[in-house]
């Protein structure tokens, strides 16, 4: 078990120094950091001046220790665009993007596992089919036309709720939060919606496809002739079996949808970290993308381990050894 | 003594287009409504687009025919539109229909390129892991593990940002097109790369190979000969399906404006510059695209669908 | 047609069909058997003869798209085929169990072997959760695993593959049913384990008066195990008897190839006898007797009508060799 974990954790590190280092190498092979910080009118002996100051004639493996160190503090640098440390304006965009994830996340679940199951017992009841033929939609649908249709229906013609921003937003130390207050909530229920679709039919259709793959095992069809009853048998035996391969891939699958935020954001003028990539992307603002991108890997790597535990814990082939008993 | 019961078989074996009508696979084609429908609305759309230069009423790239009293019309059965501009015309005094059928075209070479460069590039990964093994296997399939780790989305945008940083600013319009689908198919690889490392490392093993390789057959005729055709069924497959994906892709990184240009619109680059107008009422610069879009995401995906049905041996 | 020795199993006219793109196709045609209380009736016959779906069919637990086309079933004097649903489960389990094949998907992972033993008791008996766990440890007793009290809190992957077949036999037997539908019990197990099986499953039906349909393809199985047997061939039974008489003395062409193709130890070392051809696939059965096509003794009455089972010795035999206008007519009587 010890060995389990030490084994993932190890892995999990790994690949965070791959994203690390490919952070680092956008720093210093994408542009010149040193013309982007500068007047045009700085004189050459100025430029040399500052680069030796910030280290920029170091070797690479010192440069590269030196952005991992600055790293795990959240030191990034000052963002080229505006002017002030990256770390600062991560924190202030962060609950943004969390709360929204959150929400999402929250939407995507509570939904798509119910329907999945429900259309997995129920294979041709017309209301099963009905919903896969939304979920398919929902699958095909762009997330960002999705945004614009709700914001056409229900901002433009209806103007029941705000079509961008995030309504009335509290603050709690650093944190903000727009969950506090009704406008709040009126302005996160299109954006929520919009990021959840596309993960709730995704995860309706797993929980669903799964559920009929279970249906049909040998075991399953012991279970029935031994008489257990239909209850028995879906929600003991079926709904177990299907939900444990499906809560990891949905952990991981959720971990997308921060990435996906960057579109949802982008529609809603979402004052998230996702907009502030795709700016820093059209603007070529190195220390921000560099950012977002280590601290987007993090989440990730988090995310898979603690779905690497979790599958772990709930399935008892992985914990517990097979006893050889003699004997057949 | 052995009376064979009459059947009735033909004399002479059924010509291949007669099996094909015969199939299983057109069968349940005609059987599902749907899909029949769907790959009817993917036809039009398709033709549509790559006749885009024969038919569509006007060329909105060329400025000159352009005129800006012509901007903002409605839809023609809308009041202030008029049928020579079927689908309204935006700010700029395009018509909207003429941009949704170059726009299509372009969303479809990006959509189908990016997908088929995956394909190589992943195909021929994959046969490398699984046939040499070794430190290349796992070097290969540590890459794909990390990438996997993240969507593909965001791998995209990545390829998209350094390519920008990196290649001079007045190169950036014309070969946005290739940066494109560069960066889409580079996040797309590694599923095709796994599957056929899988296929390949049991492949790899059975007689057939084994006895290539003792008649002293060369390895690279060996893997492109005889072990391609036989790993490269399910990829096509999941390349089918990825199709609407890789289409859905691009859409979104052009709307995100990482994408195509406006001077080299696809459909969500259309959207994108239809957004603004959007909340001023001039919904239809981005509605129709959107429409378009849709549909041709939808009628591929209910295709591809539909092929992975027919062609998987379990739920026959 | 009640009396003294009403069989506890009585299927007649057993018909089991499937819709398919070319048609309806009949797996099963009209098949009829009894199985007395605590008999053992083997049914052998190659893959695809019908014997697993003639199983199914009595449990009740035909899949769509196959469906009972017709025919009736028959338990202890009641007619179990057009039950519905809810009363059909609680026979299966109470009245009729079953065992499949592979022990190592038969039993669900992800829950311990006692809580699915004590389920399994629960659903139909009406016991309290101590005395369900009592009953459970004692049924692993009987089934010769050892350290039963700590052995049911184990996962199912905690066996070994004798080992988790003894469990399917225990919760096969866990409500004490009358009739056992063993389907390839013993097929997945190693050669060794084999035989401790079979000698498990005697004992047990044996001391419960338990009766078993055994399916399976192995004559030893059969052998070692049955009290009658029953021949499928192509959805049809082709001959049914004591066990003895047709592994000895078999009558049917088909079982005289059958047993012929069966290598015997101490025996005179012969060639092995082979029957030429193949079953038929189901769109392709030919009219009239299904083995002419294959049988070294056909004339011109076999493909023109399917032959009832005929009276042969102590068995009984599809086969129009054995129909007594016929014999009088060759006057010559094989076997």
């Amino acid at each position: 078990m010890i060995a389990f974990v030490v084994q993932r954790v190890f892995q999990a590190v790994l690949v965070m120094l791959v994203v690390a280092l490919i952070a680092f190498a956008l720093f210093n092979f994408v542009g010149d950091p040193i013309n982007s910080m500068v007047g045009q009118d700085t004189t050459i002996a100025d430029r040399e001046r500052l680069r030796q100051e910030l280290g920029l004639n170091d070797g690479f493996v010192v440069q590269f220790a030196r952005f991992v160190a600055h790293a795990a503090q959240g030191e990034f640098g000052l963002s080229y665009q505006q002017a002030r440390p990256v770390g600062q304006i991560i924190l202030e965009k962060m609950p943004a993007t969390l709360e929204l994830s959150f929400v999402a996340a929250a939407l995507a679940l509570l939904l798509g596992i119910p329907m999945g199951i429900y259309t997995g017992l129920h294979r041709r009841a017309l209301s099963s089919q009905l919903l896969l033929s939304i979920s398919l939609i929902g699958v095909s649908l762009p997330t960002f036309l999705i945004g614009i249709l709700l914001i056409l229906v229900f901002a433009v013609i209806l103007n029941w709720l705000p079509s961008f921003g995030r309504g009335t937003v509290v603050h709690f130390g650093w944190w903000s939060s727009g969950l506090a207050t009704l406008e709040g909530w009126r302005a996160i229920i299109m954006p929520a919606v919009t990021l959840a679709l596309f993960q709730m039919t995704l995860i309706m259709r797993l929980v669903r496809a799964e559920m009929i793959e279970v249906l049909r095992t040998d075991y399953i069809k012991f279970a029935r002739a031994r008489g257990l009853t239909n209850r028995a048998i879906n929600f003991g035996h079926a709904l177990k079996n299907t939900l444990v391969p499906v809560i990891t891939i949905t952990g991981l699958q959720l971990g997308s949808i921060i990435a996906f935020a960057i579109i949802t954001e982008t529609v809603f003028q979402w004052p998230g970290m996702g907009l502030m990539f795709i700016q820093a992307v059209t603007f070529v603002d190195i220390p921000v993308m560099a950012a977002y991108l280590v601290l987007v890997g993090f989440f990730f790597v988090v995310i898979n381990l603690v779905v690497d535990l979790l599958y772990y814990v709930v399935d008892p082939r992985l914990r517990i050894e097979r006893e050889q008993v003699a004997g057949g | 003594m052995a009376e064979l019961a009459a059947s009735s078989a033909a004399a002479v074996p059924p010509s291949r287009l007669r099996r094909f009508l015969d199939s299983d696979l057109l069968w349940s084609f005609r059987r599902s409504p749907v899909t029949v429908v769907a790959s009817i609305v993917a036809t039009i759309i398709i033709v549509g687009a790559l006749t885009a230069a024969w038919i569509a009423p006007q060329d909105p790239f060329d400025l000159a025919s352009l005129s800006l009293l012509d901007a903002s019309n409605p839809p023609a059965w809308l009041e202030g539109g008029s049928w020579a501009f079927p689908l309204g015309t935006d700010n700029q005094g395009r018509d909207v229909l003429s941009a949704i059928l170059y726009g299509t075209r372009l969303s479809l070479v990006v959509g189908l390129s990016a997908v088929l460069l995956a394909l190589l590039i992943g195909v021929a990964l994959g046969l490398m892991a699984g046939w040499r093994g070794g430190f290349v296997d796992t070097l290969i399939m540590r890459i794909a593990d990390v990438q996997l780790s993240f969507p593909a989305i965001l791998i995209a945008l990545l390829i998209d940002g350094v390519a920008r940083g990196i290649l001079p600013r007045e190169v950036q319009s014309e070969i946005a097109l290739y940066v494109l689908i560069a960066a889409i198919a580079l996040s797309f690889w590694v599923q095709y790369a796994r599957t056929v490392r899988g296929s390949t490392l049991v492949e790899r093993n059975k007689e057939y190979i084994q006895a290539a390789r003792v008649i002293g057959v060369h390895p690279v005729r060996i893997v492109l000969g005889h072990l391609l055709p036989n790993v490269i069924g399910p990829v096509l497959v999941i390349a089918t399906i990825n199709l609407a994906l890789a289409i859905l892709t691009e859409a979104t990184l052009s709307f995100l404006g990482v994408g195509l240009p406006p001077t080299q619109p696809s459909l969500g680059t259309l959207i994108r510059v239809g957004n603004d107008y959007l909340l001023s009422g001039d919904w239809w610069i981005s509605i129709f695209p959107g429409v378009v879009l849709a549909l041709l995401i939808l009628s591929v995906n209910l295709l591809g669908d539909w092929l992975r049905d027919a062609l998987n041996p379990k739920l026959r | 047609m009640r009396g003294r020795n009403e069989p506890l199993l009585r299927v007649e006219h057993l018909r089991i069909e499937f819709p398919t793109r070319r048609g309806v196709l009949t797996a099963v045609d009209d098949i009829g058997f009894t199985i007395a209380p605590g008999e053992v009736l083997g049914v052998v016959g190659e893959s695809g003869a019908g014997k697993s779906l003639t199983g199914a069919a009595i449990i009740g637990l035909l899949e769509p798209p196959l469906r009972l086309a017709g025919g009736e079933i028959w338990l202890a004097g009641r007619r179990i085929d057009k039950l519905p649903y809810e009363a059909m489960r609680r026979i299966r389990g109470k009245e009729i169990g079953a065992i499949f094949q592979d022990p190592l998907t038969s039993l669900n992972p992800l829950y311990t072997v006692g809580r699915q033993l004590v389920e399994t008791i629960r659903t139909h008996l009406d016991l309290n959760a101590a005395q369900a766990r009592e009953r459970a440890l004692s049924l692993l007793r009987e089934v010769g695993i050892a350290g039963a009290e700590r052995r049911l809190d184990h996962y199912p992957h905690q066996f070994s593959g004798g080992m988790r077949q003894r469990v399917v036999i225990a919760l096969a037997l866990a409500a004490n049913p009358r009739l056992i539908i063993a389907d390839e019990p013993t097929t997945a197990l190693d050669v060794s384990i084999q035989a401790q099986i079979i000698a498990l499953l005697k004992r047990l039906c044996h001391e419960h008066g338990t009766a078993i349909m055994l399916v399976t393809h192995d004559m030893g199985v059969i052998a070692e195990m049955a009290d009658r047997v029953a021949v499928m061939y192509s959805g049809r039974i082709v001959e049914i008897g004591p066990v003895r008489a047709v592994i000895e003395h078999p009558h049917h062409p088909y079982t005289v190839g059958l047993m012929g193709s069966i290598p015997r130890i101490g025996g005179p070392r012969d060639r092995l006898r082979q029957v030429d051809g193949a079953m038929p696939r189901l769109g392709e059965i030919p009219p009239g007797c299904p083995f002419h096509p294959r049988c070294p003794e056909a004339f011109d009455r076999c493909p023109r009508e399917r032959p009832d089972l005929l009276a042969a010795g102590v068995t009984e035999a599809a086969c129009w060799l054995y129909d007594t206008v016929e014999r009088s007519a060759r006057q010559t009587v094989p076997g």
